[in-house]
């Protein structure tokens, strides 16, 4: 028989213990957030693209049409792709512009976000240079021309769930950055090491 | 902990005090009941203002009422209405399942029912049980009071579901009306996990000499499964409500793309606690209804370790589901075909459950009491609702039923008919030992069909609205769903009636006080709470019983 002042140590042992479980799933929680992050990025998962160093070298045949999107959220800009589609081969390199202008009288800085669709091609979708990976500052009036450098990645043709995909859409929103000048965190690369930090106007 | 002993062998309090400072299981276990019935009665009458609103096309009530409850001018009254309808549907679903369904099964008969059938005197840690119950009214008041405080700009209360997406629930809504909901959800969810690790411990450390696990009656294991449920799902809720609450008040990103964050996250968080939060509501249930069953059967229950383990692995499973609740938020064929097949599994422990119960009553000797009659009520009706919610599993199928009222029907049958049936079957089972008096058989086979008329009739014909499109979470709707929708709002009005029966019910057993004894199911009977007198003790087994 287990004496009652035991029996209630054990009990606020057990106690603690589960208050640390409980603990330790708030802490879960929280994890998930940079988890999520870096699991979208290894995996292509919900959209998110790649960043590459350079071109994979095999280019296939089979050609798709890839489709730009461009809208601003909370800025006094105008953003667009300066084409509205390309069509490229798999593998192969190809650059695009986005057009941007600040319409207002004053410097304004904005950073981009950015998604294709269908879901399932981000793991395929590489950039070499992009405007978003940098913040950009526009002063007054000012236009600019941004380039985005890009190849789908071959293995896009050995993807089960691309067999009927002809076209893809790469999207970009321009959000308010705070400060001017500092790489954002996001966005942030599988194969970024050594990634030439490219002039981000044109 | 010595001092909670040393206060066990005093002489109890009484008066006010005997409640406020209560650390004893069966007071707390009655206060969450009659909590849960006061919550219970008002967010039933939010859904029965619902229901008036939807009787007819067109918007009927609501703009009358936000004039009349908000004061807004004649013009604004319009759109203060439709927001006020989706604050009623935000508020009715969290008040039905923070304060109704778990301080009922959780915080009333496990707290009340729990030590007595593992022959312990009281909970492992009393006192951490008394600020258990007393953090849930204060979250309910502040849910309450978030009604009445601004949203949406110009417009009160939060209205975006007790699922609170962002960006509505982020940038949607500036108003402090969301904080108070969050805050309410962050004090009933620290009540809940306090509440399941008092739970956890008691059942492990607590349990009378020979009352082994594999002897425990079933309510102590669903019990036991849905703390474990309670303390690793709602932390994770906490943290994500309240990565909403520094999104909303203190410049973090945490589900805003604009600082990078993701609002899917959000979903993917919430329902990793949403879905097996659907078993913690319907866990105790199961094993309340296996004690029924068993008891108006006669016969033990059929198949008790597989009872038992279907459960675990009902619990188990349901933590690797959830993303059934986003089909349709772009992930990708893989993933949905993985979550396809997991849910499905969760039909085969339920099963087991549902064929047990069917075998329990196989050749026994069957006595049709009121809470027979609402065990099996459950039973069938809880089979409906997992029928349909295999139907949901299905990724393909959802895209076309998800947000439809096919979805609202499902969860109804679950939980409406499923986890209230079993609180009342509970109610009937143990009012006579929780209060010493038998309740009125008639009143209680009376409240019984009225309301499984009224509950049938408000959401069988959901199932038909849905598959025909229409879509939930909206105050007004095209004149082609008014048939069914007429339909359902008389069920909701014979469901209103039921309600005031079940209270009559109440009245009418302390007005007779016909004295129940202490066993008045007779020999089917044989968990430990019938060998105490009706009430039990105000301390029980001082003298720990033996298990055989």
């Amino acid at each position: 028989m287990v004496k009652p002042a035991q029996k209630s140590r054990f009990n606020l042992v057990l106690g603690l213990v589960l208050a640390l479980v409980g603990a330790g799933m708030v802490g879960a929680a929280y994890a998930a957030v940079p988890l999520y992050r870096i699991f979208c990025q290894a995996t292509g998962y919900n959209g998110t693209t790649r960043r590459a160093v350079a071109a994979s070298g095999t280019v296939l045949d089979r050609r798709i049409i890839v489709r730009f999107d461009g809208n601003v959220q909370g800025l006094p800009w105008k953003f667009m792709p300066a084409q509205a589609a390309v069509s490229v081969r798999l593998g192969e390199p190809t650059t695009i512009y986005y057009l941007a202008e600040n319409t207002s009288d004053h410097e304004t800085t904005g950073s981009a976000v950015f998604n294709v669709a269908p879901d399932a091609v981000g793991q395929f979708f590489n950039k070499i240079q992009c405007f978003c990976f940098t913040k950009q500052t526009l002063k007054p009036h000012e236009r600019v021309t941004m380039p985005v450098t890009f190849f789908v990645s071959p293995d896009f043709d050995k993807e089960r769930q691309l067999k009927e995909t002809r076209a893809v859409t790469l999207s970009y929103t321009m959000y308010p950055a705070e400060e001017p000048g500092d790489t954002k965190a996001e966005g942030q690369p599988v194969a970024q090491a050594g990634s030439a930090v490219l002039p981000s106007k044109l | 902990m010595a001092n909670a002993l040393a206060h066990d062998s005093h002489a109890h309090p009484t008066g006010w005090k005997r409640y406020v400072y209560s650390t004893n299981h069966k007071d707390i276990g009655v206060m969450y009941l009659v909590f849960a019935i006061i919550a219970g009665i008002i967010g039933a009458a939010l859904s029965v203002v619902m229901r008036m609103e939807l009787q007819e096309p067109g918007i009927q009530i609501f703009h009358g009422l936000a004039q009349m409850v908000y004061g807004v001018d004649a013009g604004a009254a319009l759109d203060a209405g439709k927001q006020m309808y989706n604050t009623f549907t935000t508020a009715h679903g969290l008040v039905m399942i923070f304060f109704v369904v778990m301080p009922a099964l959780i915080g009333g008969y496990a707290n009340y029912f729990i030590p007595i059938m593992i022959g312990a005197p009281d909970m492992a840690f009393p006192r951490l049980n008394n600020i258990s119950f007393w953090l849930l009214p204060v979250a309910f008041l502040l849910l309450i009071m978030s009604l009445f405080v601004e949203g949406p700009s110009g417009l009160y209360g939060t209205g975006g579901g007790w699922t609170m997406y962002p960006p509505f629930s982020t940038t949607g809504n500036p108003g402090p009306a969301m904080d108070f909901a969050i805050l309410a959800i962050h004090i009933a969810g620290a009540s809940s996990i306090l509440g399941a690790i008092n739970f956890i411990t008691t059942i492990f450390n607590m349990r009378a000499p020979g009352m082994t696990m594999h002897k425990m009656p079933l309510f102590a294991w669903s019990v036991l499964v849905t703390a474990f449920l309670l303390l690793l799902s709602l932390p994770v809720l906490a943290g994500a409500i309240t990565m909403l609450l520094t999104d909303r008040n203190f410049g973090t990103t945490f589900f805003d793309p604009a600082g990078g964050g993701d609002p899917i996250l959000f979903q993917h968080l919430f329902w990793f606690f949403g879905h097996p939060e659907v078993y913690i509501l319907i866990l105790p249930g199961f094993g309340i209804i296996s004690h029924i069953i068993s008891t108006f059967s006669r016969k033990p229950v059929f198949g008790y370790l597989g009872m038992a383990y279907a459960m675990v692995a009902i619990g188990v499973v349901g933590f690797v589901v959830w993303a059934h609740h986003m089909y349709t938020t772009g992930i990708d064929v893989d993933t949905q075909a993985y979550f396809v097949f997991a849910t499905m599994v969760i039909a085969v422990p339920t099963g087991v459950k549902v064929f047990s119960w069917i075998a329990t009553m196989w050749g026994g000797s069957i006595s049709f009491r009121t809470p027979m009659l609402w065990a099996i009520g459950f039973i069938f009706l809880f089979t409906v609702g997992g029928v349909t919610g295999v139907q949901l599993a299905n990724a393909g199928l959802d895209r076309s039923m998800q947000d439809t009222y096919f979805v609202v029907a499902h969860f109804h049958y679950v939980l409406s008919l499923g986890a209230i049936f079993a609180i009342f079957a509970g109610w009937y089972y143990w009012f006579p030992k929780i209060s010493g008096y038998m309740y009125n058989e008639l009143v209680g086979k009376v409240h019984f069909w009225v309301m499984f008329v009224g509950v049938n009739l408000v959401f069988f014909p959901q199932h038909f609205l849905g598959v025909a499109g229409m879509p939930r979470r909206y105050i007004d709707y095209p004149d082609a769903f008014a048939g069914w929708n007429f339909v359902s709002s008389i069920g909701s009005y014979i469901s209103a009636v039921s309600v005031l029966i079940f209270l009559y019910g109440v009245i009418e057993a302390f007005q007779k006080k016909r004295v129940a004894g202490d066993n008045p199911w007779g020999e089917g009977a044989t968990t430990l709470e019938w060998q105490l007198p009706s009430p039990p003790p105000f301390h029980q087994w001082e003298e720990l019983p033996r298990i055989r």
